[in-house]
């Protein structure tokens, strides 16, 4: 903690960057280095910001108002409308709620495993944990899209049970909780974890489920953050496995599923309005966890380096 | 340490044996017992068991088994109905020798390589540039990060119901009609197709790459810069000789796996042109998806798994080759 909190006190003191302390002192850097920062910020505000935004206006500006001129800003008022509309006409609110189940249930299928799949490999290492940390290792190589052909058939005509899960929510739970990614990723902040602790715990008479529930997981709660707001963006943003399994049953399936088929029914606005809706979530999520998820991002990079 | 530990428990065990046996005996007894299932349930056995349980049933059914399955499928003719019959490697050939397979490979190779060009140094120099702007760290991360958490079906749809509108009332053709240029079909010519879906997918993904240089620049040595002026080097020289080298195991792996992840490409292709015009958009998954769902559901699967098959493959041994060349670059 305290190496923490002396790196924090540090960053705040002008460390030097780049651009050395002396040349600050000359003019004409301070104002190279002001114009690159200006344009910088012009440039992220309009290239991250500014889609962002336009889909906001969009969605709250009459449809013929944006047909006409897609930059003008509410020319002829705001059409609150459309937000309704799109909520209740085309059906909004039911596949909102879809993406919520399927995402919660995304989401706690892949806690379960990678939280006891990784305290068995890190923390109970059995003879075999080698083996099995050698096939997840393998299975990180293989790209999930290219396993479509066969995951679709599985669902289709499951092996040894013969009855198919397509058009159910399971065909998407289930599949999501085989994240090799997921499973290393808290596996590496286990083996991080005081051994020591382990020990105490077991010499105190705590057996494998009580180190489980009192001691590995809630000394897991960073990574647990990284991996659940990973699994429920992952989820809200997934597009061809649920449009794949949940394909004859609209009124199952999840927003982005639906989007495309929404264009095709409605006007502009009332699609627009639908689109905002389903980047709400992920943007408020986003914008109140960011912390979490900048860190899982770049956490992400350098497990796979 | 952790042998450290293991030895002390081993002896701290054994000696109590001793204790309560007292002789070679109750050594040679214990070794017996600990094969027995009771001594394996009480040593943990059973418990770890229980607990990889959920990780070895989900994995075995949705990632080995079907690993396995989609090598077995690339050797059959399949159609869902029909018992499987074996194919040999008919379904490879039936791939390679379609006209279309080599126009995905070659659209994809081109969609990575443009994307390279757009996607690749863009990131680098807004990192650079983020991480020398102590202040306003938090809020570029934050903005530049913001496309990356839209469902890409959003971004996918806004840009080509409004941005990439044809008419002259798409925001791009407005923007250039200031300046009296255009409209422009965009993904309406071929020429222009495969170049507006690099754009927008840059916009939607850059935002990572981004976030990682810029962990990867927090690590950069501070007192090395300093080294630097006080030897008189500049800002571009310092960027050439204490930067980049500094990133460069970053560097190539962010490289590898933009490699990765723009050979695996199909949503964009898939809701903006569906291939078009003239299949100048069909990437090597947008063929995979037609062979198994195109016309009617099955009768394609073998030539789609043959298909996954080969991606898969050129992609292992991509990484493979890739690692093993740079690993004497690599900093890491």
């Amino acid at each position: 903690v305290i190496g923490v909190r002396l790196r924090r006190r540090g960053e705040a003191e002008p460390t030097p960057g780049l651009i050395a302390r002396t040349d600050w002192a000359r003019p004409e850097v301070r104002w190279v280095v002001g114009g690159a920062q200006v344009l910088l910020l012009a440039l992220v505000v309009l290239i991250g910001l500014g889609p962002v935004v336009w889909l906001a206006k969009g969605a709250v500006t009459p449809t013929i108002d944006t047909l006409r001129n897609p930059l003008a800003l509410f020319p002829h008022g705001v059409a609150w409308s459309n937000l309704s509309d799109a909520w209740s006409s085309v059906d909004v609110g039911r596949y909102f709620w879809n993406t919520i189940v399927l995402s919660v249930g995304s989401w706690l299928c892949q806690i379960i495993i990678a939280t006891t799949g990784a305290y068995v490999l890190s923390v109970l290492r059995p003879a075999w944990a080698r083996f099995v940390t050698a096939l997840l290792l393998g299975t990180l190589f293989v790209p999930l899209v290219v396993l479509i052909i066969p995951l679709y058939i599985e669902i289709v005509h499951p092996p040894i049970i013969h009855h198919s899960f397509a058009e159910s929510y399971w065909a998407i739970w289930l599949p999501a909780g085989a994240s090799a990614f997921n499973v290393v990723l808290v596996k590496r902040f286990f083996d991080n974890l005081p051994r020591e602790l382990f020990e105490a715990a077991c010499i105190d008479g705590a057996g494998p489920v009580r180190l489980f529930f009192t001691i590995v997981l809630p000394l897991s709660k960073p990574i647990l953050g990284v991996v659940s707001v990973f699994a429920i963006l992952a989820e809200w943003k997934n597009f061809l496995w649920p449009y794949l399994v949940l394909a004859n049953s609209p009124d199952r399936q999840p927003l982005s599923v639906r989007l495309p088929a929404i264009q095709a029914q409605t006007q502009l606005g009332v699609l627009l309005a639908a689109m905002l809706i389903a980047a709400l979530v992920p943007i408020l999520g986003f914008l109140i966890f960011h912390r979490t998820f900048l860190r899982g991002s770049s956490l992400s990079g350098a497990l796979k380096g | 340490m952790d042998g450290v530990d293991v030895i002390s428990a081993e002896t701290a065990s054994a000696s109590e044996v001793v204790a309560v046996g007292g002789s070679k005996l109750a050594r040679s007894r214990r070794w017996r017992v600990r094969l027995s299932p009771v001594r394996w349930v009480r040593g943990g056995g059973l418990s770890a068991l229980v607990f990889a349980l959920p990780m070895l049933a989900i994995f075995t059914a949705f990632s080995w088994y079907p690993i396995v399955r989609l090598v077995v499928l690339s050797l059959q003719h399949t159609n869902l109905i029909d018992p499987p019959t074996w194919a040999g490697l008919d379904n490879f050939r039936e791939v390679i020798s379609d006209p279309l397979f080599l126009t995905a490979v070659k659209n994809t190779a081109y969609f990575a390589g443009l994307a390279l060009v757009f996607g690749y140094p863009i990131p680098l120099v807004a990192a650079v540039l983020i991480s020398e702007s102590r202040r306003l760290r938090g809020l570029y991360s934050v903005l530049a990060y913001l496309p990356v958490v839209l469902p890409p079906v959003v971004g996918v749809l806004l840009w080509k119901s409004v941005f990439y509108e044809p008419s002259r009332v798409g925001l791009f053709n407005t923007v250039l009609s200031w300046f009296h240029l255009g409209p422009y079909g965009w993904l309406q010519s071929p020429g222009t197709a495969m170049p507006a879906l690099v754009l927008e997918s840059t916009w939607a993904n850059a935002g990572t790459t981004i976030i990682i240089y810029l962990a990867a620049l927090t690590a950069v040595d501070r007192n090395l810069y300093e080294a630097a002026s006080v030897d008189g080097a500049g800002v571009w020289r310092k960027i050439w000789h204490v930067t980049l080298p500094q990133l460069r195991g970053v560097l190539l792996v962010t490289l590898m796996l933009q490699i990765i992840g723009t050979a695996q490409v199909f949503i964009e292709p898939f809701l903006f042109t569906q291939g078009g015009p003239a299949n100048s958009t069909l990437t090597v998954l947008l063929l995979v998806y037609q062979y198994a769902f195109g016309n009617s559901v099955g009768v394609g699967f073998g030539q789609a798994a043959a298909l996954s098959l080969m991606l898969a493959a050129f992609l292992a041994v991509f990484s493979v080759i890739f690692m093993r060349l740079t690993r004497s670059w690599s900093t890491t």
